[in-house]
Protein backbone atom coordinates (compact mmCIF):
# COMPACT_ATOMS: atom_id res chain seq x y z
CA UNK A 1 0.00 0.00 0.00
CA UNK A 2 1.34 3.42 -0.94
CA UNK A 3 1.98 5.59 2.09
CA UNK A 4 -0.18 8.66 2.33
CA UNK A 5 1.43 12.08 1.89
CA UNK A 6 0.80 14.05 5.06
CA UNK A 7 1.42 17.57 6.28
CA UNK A 8 3.38 17.66 9.50
CA UNK A 9 5.60 19.80 11.68
CA UNK A 10 9.20 18.60 11.89
CA UNK A 11 8.80 17.87 15.59
CA UNK A 12 5.62 15.86 15.04
CA UNK A 13 7.33 13.99 12.24
CA UNK A 14 10.15 12.94 14.59
CA UNK A 15 7.60 11.37 16.95
CA UNK A 16 5.85 9.47 14.14
CA UNK A 17 9.18 8.35 12.68
CA UNK A 18 10.41 7.06 16.05
CA UNK A 19 7.34 4.88 16.45
CA UNK A 20 7.55 3.65 12.85
CA UNK A 21 11.21 2.75 13.29
CA UNK A 22 10.34 0.43 16.13
CA UNK A 23 12.00 2.64 18.73
CA UNK A 24 11.88 1.04 22.20
CA UNK A 25 11.88 4.15 24.33
CA UNK A 26 11.79 7.93 24.34
CA UNK A 27 12.87 9.88 27.41
CA UNK A 28 12.55 13.63 27.37
CA UNK A 29 11.76 16.85 29.09
CA UNK A 30 9.80 19.65 27.41
CA UNK A 31 11.50 22.76 26.06
CA UNK A 32 10.55 25.11 23.20
CA UNK A 33 10.97 24.76 20.23
CA UNK A 34 10.76 20.96 20.36
CA UNK A 35 8.04 20.19 22.91
CA UNK A 36 5.79 18.79 20.16
CA UNK A 37 8.02 15.70 20.01
CA UNK A 38 6.96 14.63 23.50
CA UNK A 39 3.42 15.99 23.03
CA UNK A 40 2.90 14.03 19.82
CA UNK A 41 4.27 10.84 21.35
CA UNK A 42 1.90 11.23 24.32
CA UNK A 43 -0.97 11.79 21.90
CA UNK A 44 -0.10 8.78 19.74
CA UNK A 45 0.26 6.52 22.81
CA UNK A 46 2.65 4.01 21.19
CA UNK A 47 2.85 2.03 24.45
CA UNK A 48 -0.56 0.67 23.50
CA UNK A 49 0.46 -0.32 19.98
CA UNK A 50 4.16 -1.09 19.55
CA UNK A 51 4.92 -1.17 23.27
CA UNK A 52 7.32 1.78 22.99
CA UNK A 53 7.99 3.52 26.30
CA UNK A 54 7.38 7.28 26.36
CA UNK A 55 8.50 8.95 29.54
CA UNK A 56 8.67 12.56 30.65
CA UNK A 57 11.65 12.51 32.98
CA UNK A 58 12.15 14.86 35.92
CA UNK A 59 14.96 16.65 34.08
CA UNK A 60 17.16 16.53 30.99
CA UNK A 61 19.92 14.93 33.06
CA UNK A 62 17.58 12.14 34.14
CA UNK A 63 16.37 11.67 30.56
CA UNK A 64 19.84 11.20 29.07
CA UNK A 65 20.77 8.75 31.82
CA UNK A 66 17.60 6.77 31.09
CA UNK A 67 18.81 6.67 27.50
CA UNK A 68 22.20 5.45 28.77
CA UNK A 69 20.51 2.64 30.64
CA UNK A 70 18.18 1.70 27.80
CA UNK A 71 21.06 1.73 25.29
CA UNK A 72 23.15 -0.46 27.59
CA UNK A 73 20.49 -3.13 27.37
CA UNK A 74 20.57 -3.01 23.55
CA UNK A 75 17.31 -1.13 23.14
CA UNK A 76 16.74 1.53 20.47
CA UNK A 77 16.27 4.56 22.67
CA UNK A 78 16.26 8.30 22.14
CA UNK A 79 15.85 11.69 23.72
CA UNK A 80 15.22 15.17 22.40
CA UNK A 81 15.70 18.68 23.67
CA UNK A 82 16.74 22.16 22.64
CA UNK A 83 20.05 23.92 23.21
CA UNK A 84 20.03 24.67 26.99
CA UNK A 85 18.58 21.21 27.62
CA UNK A 86 21.19 19.58 25.41
CA UNK A 87 23.92 21.32 27.40
CA UNK A 88 22.55 19.59 30.49
CA UNK A 89 22.78 16.24 28.72
CA UNK A 90 26.45 16.55 27.80
CA UNK A 91 27.87 14.49 30.66
CA UNK A 92 25.55 11.62 29.80
CA UNK A 93 26.36 11.92 26.10
CA UNK A 94 30.08 11.65 26.82
CA UNK A 95 29.45 8.53 28.95
CA UNK A 96 27.31 6.94 26.23
CA UNK A 97 30.01 7.64 23.63
CA UNK A 98 32.74 6.31 25.93
CA UNK A 99 30.75 3.16 26.64
CA UNK A 100 30.28 2.65 22.87
CA UNK A 101 26.51 2.56 22.97
CA UNK A 102 24.00 3.32 20.23
CA UNK A 103 21.48 6.08 20.98
CA UNK A 104 19.72 8.89 19.17
CA UNK A 105 19.66 12.48 20.43
CA UNK A 106 17.69 15.28 18.79
CA UNK A 107 18.66 18.91 19.31
CA UNK A 108 16.20 21.45 17.89
CA UNK A 109 18.50 24.43 18.32
CA UNK A 110 17.41 27.78 19.70
CA UNK A 111 19.34 31.00 20.16
CA UNK A 112 21.91 31.12 22.95
CA UNK A 113 24.11 31.42 24.87
CA UNK A 114 22.46 30.71 28.20
CA UNK A 115 18.71 30.36 28.19
CA UNK A 116 18.84 32.71 25.22
CA UNK A 117 15.73 32.82 23.09
CA UNK A 118 13.26 30.29 21.74
CA UNK A 119 13.79 31.34 18.13
CA UNK A 120 15.88 29.28 15.65
CA UNK A 121 19.66 29.09 15.79
CA UNK A 122 22.60 26.95 14.67
CA UNK A 123 24.93 28.05 17.44
CA UNK A 124 25.40 24.51 18.82
CA UNK A 125 27.52 23.40 15.84
CA UNK A 126 30.70 23.39 17.92
CA UNK A 127 28.97 21.58 20.77
CA UNK A 128 27.59 18.87 18.49
CA UNK A 129 30.63 18.30 16.28
CA UNK A 130 33.61 19.04 18.53
CA UNK A 131 32.60 17.30 21.69
CA UNK A 132 30.23 19.20 23.93
CA UNK A 133 30.97 16.80 26.71
CA UNK A 134 34.46 15.99 27.88
CA UNK A 135 36.99 13.67 26.30
CA UNK A 136 37.98 12.61 22.80
CA UNK A 137 34.70 11.46 21.35
CA UNK A 138 32.50 12.13 18.35
CA UNK A 139 28.81 11.92 17.68
CA UNK A 140 27.52 11.12 14.22
CA UNK A 141 25.77 14.42 13.51
CA UNK A 142 22.99 14.65 10.91
CA UNK A 143 21.59 18.03 9.83
CA UNK A 144 18.07 17.87 8.33
CA UNK A 145 16.86 20.66 6.04
CA UNK A 146 13.33 19.38 5.40
CA UNK A 147 10.60 17.75 7.45
CA UNK A 148 11.06 14.64 5.30
CA UNK A 149 14.70 14.53 6.37
CA UNK A 150 13.60 14.79 10.01
CA UNK A 151 11.72 11.54 9.37
CA UNK A 152 14.47 9.90 7.34
CA UNK A 153 17.23 10.78 9.79
CA UNK A 154 15.48 9.05 12.68
CA UNK A 155 15.92 5.79 10.76
CA UNK A 156 19.36 6.69 9.46
CA UNK A 157 20.49 7.92 12.88
CA UNK A 158 19.43 4.73 14.64
CA UNK A 159 20.89 2.54 11.86
CA UNK A 160 24.26 4.28 12.02
CA UNK A 161 24.24 4.31 15.82
CA UNK A 162 23.75 0.54 15.91
CA UNK A 163 26.15 -0.11 13.04
CA UNK A 164 29.01 1.68 14.81
CA UNK A 165 27.87 1.39 18.45
CA UNK A 166 28.07 5.15 18.70
CA UNK A 167 25.50 7.81 19.63
CA UNK A 168 24.04 9.81 16.74
CA UNK A 169 22.59 13.29 16.90
CA UNK A 170 20.02 14.97 14.69
CA UNK A 171 21.04 18.63 14.79
CA UNK A 172 17.91 20.50 13.70
CA UNK A 173 16.78 24.05 14.38
CA UNK A 174 13.58 25.86 15.28
CA UNK A 175 12.69 26.35 11.63
CA UNK A 176 12.62 22.71 10.59
CA UNK A 177 11.14 21.76 13.97
CA UNK A 178 8.23 24.17 13.72
CA UNK A 179 7.46 24.29 10.00
CA UNK A 180 4.96 21.99 8.29
CA UNK A 181 5.74 20.24 5.04
CA UNK A 182 4.75 17.18 3.11
CA UNK A 183 6.05 13.94 4.52
CA UNK A 184 5.79 10.29 3.71
CA UNK A 185 6.34 8.06 6.71
CA UNK A 186 8.19 4.77 6.42
CA UNK A 187 6.33 1.52 6.99
CA UNK A 188 5.83 0.41 10.58
CA UNK A 189 8.68 -1.83 11.68
CA UNK A 190 8.16 -4.14 14.59
CA UNK A 191 10.28 -3.51 17.67
CA UNK A 192 13.10 -6.03 17.90
CA UNK A 193 12.46 -9.07 20.05
CA UNK A 194 14.76 -9.90 22.96
CA UNK A 195 16.22 -12.66 20.84
CA UNK A 196 16.97 -10.29 17.97
CA UNK A 197 18.60 -7.85 20.40
CA UNK A 198 20.78 -10.64 21.80
CA UNK A 199 21.89 -11.46 18.27
CA UNK A 200 22.45 -7.88 17.11
CA UNK A 201 23.94 -6.61 20.37
CA UNK A 202 26.02 -9.40 21.95
CA UNK A 203 27.56 -6.72 24.18
CA UNK A 204 24.23 -5.72 25.76
CA UNK A 205 23.64 -6.00 29.50
CA UNK A 206 20.26 -7.64 29.11
CA UNK A 207 20.38 -10.67 31.33
CA UNK A 208 22.30 -13.93 31.03
CA UNK A 209 19.37 -16.16 30.14
CA UNK A 210 21.53 -17.90 27.54
CA UNK A 211 24.33 -18.52 30.02
CA UNK A 212 26.76 -16.21 28.25
CA UNK A 213 29.73 -14.47 29.85
CA UNK A 214 29.01 -11.38 31.92
CA UNK A 215 28.79 -8.11 29.91
CA UNK A 216 30.13 -5.03 31.67
CA UNK A 217 29.22 -1.60 30.36
CA UNK A 218 31.12 1.30 31.83
CA UNK A 219 32.92 4.46 30.82
CA UNK A 220 35.37 4.10 33.71
CA UNK A 221 38.80 2.50 33.32
CA UNK A 222 41.26 3.45 36.03
CA UNK A 223 44.13 1.59 34.39
CA UNK A 224 45.59 4.23 32.03
CA UNK A 225 47.22 1.76 29.67
CA UNK A 226 43.83 0.11 29.20
CA UNK A 227 42.12 3.49 28.82
CA UNK A 228 44.56 4.39 26.07
CA UNK A 229 43.61 1.24 24.19
CA UNK A 230 39.93 2.09 24.57
CA UNK A 231 40.66 5.54 23.15
CA UNK A 232 42.55 4.05 20.21
CA UNK A 233 39.62 1.74 19.55
CA UNK A 234 37.27 4.72 19.54
CA UNK A 235 39.55 6.64 17.19
CA UNK A 236 39.77 3.67 14.81
CA UNK A 237 36.00 3.54 14.71
CA UNK A 238 35.75 7.30 14.08
CA UNK A 239 38.12 6.89 11.15
CA UNK A 240 35.90 4.16 9.76
CA UNK A 241 32.84 6.39 10.14
CA UNK A 242 34.66 9.24 8.38
CA UNK A 243 35.52 6.95 5.49
CA UNK A 244 32.09 5.39 5.08
CA UNK A 245 29.43 7.77 6.27
CA UNK A 246 30.22 11.29 5.08
CA UNK A 247 27.15 12.74 3.38
CA UNK A 248 26.46 16.00 1.61
CA UNK A 249 24.32 17.53 -1.13
CA UNK A 250 25.58 19.67 -4.01
CA UNK A 251 23.40 22.05 -6.00
CA UNK A 252 24.78 23.41 -9.30
CA UNK A 253 28.36 23.40 -8.08
CA UNK A 254 29.74 22.71 -11.55
CA UNK A 255 30.05 25.85 -13.61
CA UNK A 256 29.47 28.13 -10.63
CA UNK A 257 31.82 31.03 -9.85
CA UNK A 258 30.98 31.20 -6.17
CA UNK A 259 30.12 28.69 -3.50
CA UNK A 260 27.77 28.88 -0.54
CA UNK A 261 28.25 26.31 2.22
CA UNK A 262 25.29 26.03 4.58
CA UNK A 263 23.57 23.28 6.55
CA UNK A 264 20.05 22.50 7.71
CA UNK A 265 17.14 24.80 6.97
CA UNK A 266 19.52 27.70 6.26
CA UNK A 267 20.75 25.87 3.16
CA UNK A 268 17.23 26.34 1.77
CA UNK A 269 17.28 30.07 2.41
CA UNK A 270 20.59 30.04 0.53
CA UNK A 271 19.01 28.05 -2.32
CA UNK A 272 16.50 30.87 -2.73
CA UNK A 273 19.35 33.43 -2.63
CA UNK A 274 21.08 31.37 -5.31
CA UNK A 275 17.96 31.58 -7.54
CA UNK A 276 17.90 35.35 -7.01
CA UNK A 277 21.61 35.57 -7.83
CA UNK A 278 21.04 33.64 -11.06
CA UNK A 279 18.52 36.29 -12.14
CA UNK A 280 21.34 38.83 -11.79
CA UNK A 281 23.70 36.61 -13.79
CA UNK A 282 25.72 35.53 -10.73
CA UNK A 283 26.50 31.81 -10.79
CA UNK A 284 26.39 30.29 -7.33
CA UNK A 285 26.69 26.67 -6.29
CA UNK A 286 25.71 25.25 -2.92
CA UNK A 287 27.31 22.53 -0.84
CA UNK A 288 25.09 21.38 2.00
CA UNK A 289 26.86 19.16 4.52
CA UNK A 290 24.34 16.52 5.65
CA UNK A 291 26.69 14.89 8.13
CA UNK A 292 28.32 17.69 10.14
CA UNK A 293 30.49 15.04 11.70
CA UNK A 294 31.99 13.40 9.76
CA UNK A 295 32.39 16.69 7.85
CA UNK A 296 32.50 16.52 4.04
CA UNK A 297 36.02 17.96 3.94
CA UNK A 298 37.09 16.35 0.68
CA UNK A 299 33.83 17.23 -1.08
CA UNK A 300 34.24 20.90 -0.18
CA UNK A 301 37.90 20.89 -1.18
CA UNK A 302 36.86 19.43 -4.54
CA UNK A 303 33.88 21.78 -5.00
CA UNK A 304 36.02 24.83 -4.23
CA UNK A 305 38.34 24.16 -7.15
CA UNK A 306 38.13 26.97 -9.71
CA UNK A 307 35.78 29.04 -7.56
CA UNK A 308 36.38 32.68 -6.69
CA UNK A 309 35.18 32.56 -3.11
CA UNK A 310 33.05 30.80 -0.52
CA UNK A 311 30.36 32.27 1.72
CA UNK A 312 29.55 30.21 4.81
CA UNK A 313 26.04 30.98 5.95
CA UNK A 314 25.18 29.86 9.47
CA UNK A 315 22.83 31.02 12.23
CA UNK A 316 25.80 31.65 14.48
CA UNK A 317 28.86 33.86 14.71
CA UNK A 318 31.01 31.58 12.55
CA UNK A 319 31.47 27.97 13.60
CA UNK A 320 31.30 25.65 10.58
CA UNK A 321 33.47 28.17 8.71
CA UNK A 322 36.46 26.78 10.62
CA UNK A 323 35.92 23.35 9.06
CA UNK A 324 35.37 24.90 5.62
CA UNK A 325 38.62 26.86 5.91
CA UNK A 326 40.49 23.71 6.93
CA UNK A 327 39.02 21.95 3.90
CA UNK A 328 40.21 24.51 1.36
CA UNK A 329 43.61 25.40 2.91
CA UNK A 330 43.38 29.16 2.25
CA UNK A 331 43.23 28.50 -1.50
CA UNK A 332 40.41 31.03 -1.89
CA UNK A 333 38.61 33.64 0.22
CA UNK A 334 36.16 32.17 2.74
CA UNK A 335 33.81 34.55 4.54
CA UNK A 336 31.04 34.08 7.06
CA UNK A 337 27.53 35.48 7.15
CA UNK A 338 25.13 34.82 9.96
CA UNK A 339 22.41 36.27 12.14
CA UNK A 340 22.49 35.73 15.86
CA UNK A 341 20.19 35.27 18.80
CA UNK A 342 17.27 33.72 16.93
CA UNK A 343 17.04 36.05 13.93
CA UNK A 344 16.56 34.31 10.58
CA UNK A 345 18.16 36.01 7.58
CA UNK A 346 16.06 36.48 4.45
CA UNK A 347 17.31 35.25 1.07
CA UNK A 348 17.82 38.94 0.14
CA UNK A 349 20.21 39.37 3.05
CA UNK A 350 22.19 36.28 2.03
CA UNK A 351 22.54 37.58 -1.52
CA UNK A 352 23.58 40.99 -0.24
CA UNK A 353 26.23 39.39 1.99
CA UNK A 354 27.52 37.35 -0.95
CA UNK A 355 27.81 40.49 -3.08
CA UNK A 356 29.48 42.55 -0.34
CA UNK A 357 31.80 39.98 1.19
CA UNK A 358 32.74 37.72 -1.69
CA UNK A 359 31.98 39.29 -5.06
CA UNK A 360 32.82 42.90 -3.99
CA UNK B 1 2.67 28.22 -10.33
CA UNK B 2 4.05 29.62 -7.12
CA UNK B 3 2.26 31.68 -4.47
CA UNK B 4 4.26 33.12 -1.60
CA UNK B 5 1.79 34.25 1.05
CA UNK B 6 1.96 35.68 4.55
CA UNK B 7 -1.04 35.93 6.86
CA UNK B 8 -0.52 38.18 9.88
CA UNK B 9 -2.68 39.38 12.75
CA UNK B 10 -3.30 39.04 16.47
CA UNK B 11 -2.76 35.76 18.25
CA UNK B 12 -6.19 34.15 18.57
CA UNK B 13 -7.58 35.41 15.26
CA UNK B 14 -7.03 32.02 13.70
CA UNK B 15 -4.08 33.11 11.59
CA UNK B 16 -2.08 29.91 12.04
CA UNK B 17 -5.04 27.61 11.49
CA UNK B 18 -6.09 29.54 8.40
CA UNK B 19 -2.57 29.03 7.08
CA UNK B 20 -2.82 25.36 7.92
CA UNK B 21 -6.11 24.96 6.04
CA UNK B 22 -4.61 26.81 3.07
CA UNK B 23 -1.55 24.55 3.15
CA UNK B 24 -3.70 21.42 3.37
CA UNK B 25 -5.87 22.66 0.50
CA UNK B 26 -2.71 23.08 -1.58
CA UNK B 27 -1.60 19.58 -0.59
CA UNK B 28 -4.99 18.21 -1.74
CA UNK B 29 -4.44 20.03 -5.05
CA UNK B 30 -1.12 18.20 -5.44
CA UNK B 31 1.11 21.21 -4.78
CA UNK B 32 4.33 21.42 -2.86
CA UNK B 33 3.63 23.30 0.36
CA UNK B 34 5.43 24.83 3.32
CA UNK B 35 3.85 26.36 6.44
CA UNK B 36 6.19 28.35 8.62
CA UNK B 37 4.68 29.98 11.72
CA UNK B 38 5.95 32.60 14.06
CA UNK B 39 6.01 30.62 17.28
CA UNK B 40 6.30 31.06 21.00
CA UNK B 41 4.99 34.02 22.99
CA UNK B 42 3.72 35.63 19.81
CA UNK B 43 0.93 33.07 19.72
CA UNK B 44 -0.39 34.12 23.09
CA UNK B 45 -1.88 37.54 22.60
CA UNK B 46 0.86 39.24 20.62
CA UNK B 47 1.15 39.29 16.86
CA UNK B 48 1.14 36.00 15.00
CA UNK B 49 2.01 35.32 11.41
CA UNK B 50 2.43 32.37 9.12
CA UNK B 51 4.17 32.08 5.78
CA UNK B 52 2.52 29.63 3.39
CA UNK B 53 4.10 28.74 0.06
CA UNK B 54 2.22 26.76 -2.60
CA UNK B 55 4.19 25.70 -5.64
CA UNK B 56 4.47 23.24 -8.52
CA UNK B 57 8.19 22.94 -7.85
CA UNK B 58 10.27 21.92 -4.85
CA UNK B 59 10.25 24.88 -2.42
CA UNK B 60 13.59 26.29 -1.35
CA UNK B 61 13.32 28.83 1.46
CA UNK B 62 10.32 28.57 3.79
CA UNK B 63 11.28 32.02 5.14
CA UNK B 64 10.82 35.05 2.89
CA UNK B 65 11.23 38.78 2.89
CA UNK B 66 8.79 39.64 0.10
CA UNK B 67 5.45 38.11 -0.79
CA UNK B 68 3.02 37.70 -3.67
CA UNK B 69 0.14 38.09 -1.25
CA UNK B 70 -0.01 39.70 2.19
CA UNK B 71 -3.09 39.27 4.38
CA UNK B 72 -2.95 41.75 7.28
CA UNK B 73 -5.52 41.59 10.06
CA UNK B 74 -4.39 44.45 12.30
CA UNK B 75 -2.58 47.77 12.05
CA UNK B 76 0.75 46.38 13.28
CA UNK B 77 0.76 43.65 10.65
CA UNK B 78 -0.34 46.05 7.94
CA UNK B 79 2.48 48.47 8.79
CA UNK B 80 5.02 45.66 8.90
CA UNK B 81 4.05 43.69 5.81
CA UNK B 82 2.45 46.13 3.33
CA UNK B 83 5.93 47.28 2.22
CA UNK B 84 6.85 43.62 1.66
CA UNK B 85 4.27 42.93 -1.06
CA UNK B 86 6.12 42.31 -4.33
CA UNK B 87 5.48 44.88 -7.06
CA UNK B 88 2.25 43.83 -8.78
CA UNK B 89 1.35 41.68 -5.79
CA UNK B 90 -1.77 41.63 -3.66
CA UNK B 91 -2.54 43.14 -0.25
CA UNK B 92 -5.71 42.16 1.59
CA UNK B 93 -6.47 43.80 4.91
CA UNK B 94 -9.31 43.96 7.38
CA UNK B 95 -10.42 47.56 7.78
CA UNK B 96 -11.50 46.94 11.36
CA UNK B 97 -9.39 49.12 13.67
CA UNK B 98 -7.20 50.40 10.84
CA UNK B 99 -6.41 54.12 11.05
CA UNK B 100 -3.43 54.28 8.70
CA UNK B 101 -4.44 52.92 5.33
CA UNK B 102 -1.82 51.64 2.90
CA UNK B 103 -0.84 54.05 0.13
CA UNK B 104 1.13 51.94 -2.36
CA UNK B 105 -0.03 52.28 -5.95
CA UNK B 106 2.11 49.50 -7.45
CA UNK B 107 0.10 46.66 -5.93
CA UNK B 108 -3.53 45.55 -5.82
CA UNK B 109 -5.13 46.46 -2.51
CA UNK B 110 -8.32 44.87 -1.19
CA UNK B 111 -9.72 46.35 2.01
CA UNK B 112 -12.36 43.99 3.46
CA UNK B 113 -14.70 44.20 6.41
CA UNK B 114 -14.37 40.60 7.43
CA UNK B 115 -15.51 41.14 11.01
CA UNK B 116 -18.86 42.54 9.91
CA UNK B 117 -19.33 39.69 7.47
CA UNK B 118 -18.51 37.20 10.21
CA UNK B 119 -21.04 38.72 12.60
CA UNK B 120 -23.66 38.24 9.83
CA UNK B 121 -22.90 34.52 9.99
CA UNK B 122 -23.57 34.51 13.71
CA UNK B 123 -20.36 32.70 14.71
CA UNK B 124 -17.30 34.82 15.36
CA UNK B 125 -15.05 31.76 15.16
CA UNK B 126 -15.63 31.64 11.40
CA UNK B 127 -13.71 34.91 11.04
CA UNK B 128 -10.58 33.33 9.63
CA UNK B 129 -12.56 31.43 7.00
CA UNK B 130 -14.20 34.66 5.82
CA UNK B 131 -10.69 36.05 5.36
CA UNK B 132 -9.69 32.79 3.66
CA UNK B 133 -12.57 33.27 1.19
CA UNK B 134 -11.29 36.72 0.28
CA UNK B 135 -7.77 35.32 -0.13
CA UNK B 136 -8.95 32.46 -2.36
CA UNK B 137 -10.89 34.92 -4.51
CA UNK B 138 -7.96 37.32 -4.88
CA UNK B 139 -5.28 34.69 -5.45
CA UNK B 140 -4.24 34.27 -9.10
CA UNK B 141 -3.92 30.52 -8.53
CA UNK B 142 -7.48 29.25 -8.42
CA UNK B 143 -7.63 26.54 -5.80
CA UNK B 144 -10.63 24.31 -6.59
CA UNK B 145 -13.22 24.56 -3.81
CA UNK B 146 -13.49 20.76 -3.56
CA UNK B 147 -9.83 20.64 -2.56
CA UNK B 148 -10.34 23.43 -0.03
CA UNK B 149 -13.11 21.33 1.54
CA UNK B 150 -10.78 18.33 1.55
CA UNK B 151 -8.14 20.54 3.14
CA UNK B 152 -10.60 21.58 5.84
CA UNK B 153 -11.41 17.96 6.57
CA UNK B 154 -7.73 17.10 6.83
CA UNK B 155 -6.80 19.94 9.13
CA UNK B 156 -9.81 19.88 11.44
CA UNK B 157 -10.11 17.12 14.02
CA UNK B 158 -13.03 14.81 13.29
CA UNK B 159 -15.11 16.16 16.18
CA UNK B 160 -15.20 19.53 14.40
CA UNK B 161 -16.24 18.16 11.01
CA UNK B 162 -19.82 19.18 11.71
CA UNK B 163 -18.59 22.77 11.38
CA UNK B 164 -17.44 22.28 7.79
CA UNK B 165 -20.70 23.60 6.24
CA UNK B 166 -20.37 26.76 8.37
CA UNK B 167 -16.76 27.16 7.25
CA UNK B 168 -17.81 26.67 3.64
CA UNK B 169 -20.46 29.35 4.09
CA UNK B 170 -17.87 31.67 5.64
CA UNK B 171 -15.51 31.13 2.70
CA UNK B 172 -18.32 32.03 0.25
CA UNK B 173 -19.09 35.12 2.32
CA UNK B 174 -15.44 36.13 2.11
CA UNK B 175 -15.35 35.57 -1.64
CA UNK B 176 -18.42 37.81 -1.97
CA UNK B 177 -16.59 40.62 -0.14
CA UNK B 178 -14.14 40.81 -2.98
CA UNK B 179 -16.71 40.53 -5.72
CA UNK B 180 -18.53 43.62 -4.44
Amino acid sequence: MKEEVRLMKGNEAIAHAAIRYGCDGYFGYPITPQSEVLETLEELMPWETTGMVVLQAESEVAAINMVYGGAASGKAVMTSSSSPGVSLKQEGISYIAAASLPALILNVMRGGPGLGTIQPSQADYFQATKGGGHGDYHLIVLAPSTVQEMVDFVGLGFDLAFKYCNPAMILADGIVGQMMEKVVLPEQRPRRTDEEIRKQCPWAANGRADGRKRNVITSLELESSRMEIINHELQARYKQIEENETRWEEIDVEGADYLIVAFGSIARICAKAKEMAAEKGIKVGIVRPITLWPFPTKAIEEAAKGKKGILCVELNAGQMIEDVRLAVHDSLPVEHFGRLGGIIPSPDEVLEALEKKIIK
Amino acid sequence: MKEEIIIAGFGGQGVLSMGKILAYSGLMDDKEVTWMPSYGPEQRGGTANVTVILSDERISSPVLDSFDIVVALNQQSLDKFAPKVKKGGILIYDTNGIHNRPTRDDIEIYPIDAMDATLDLGNSKAYNMVVMGALLEAMPYKLPMENVIKGLKKSLPERHHKLIPLNEQAIEKGRALLKK
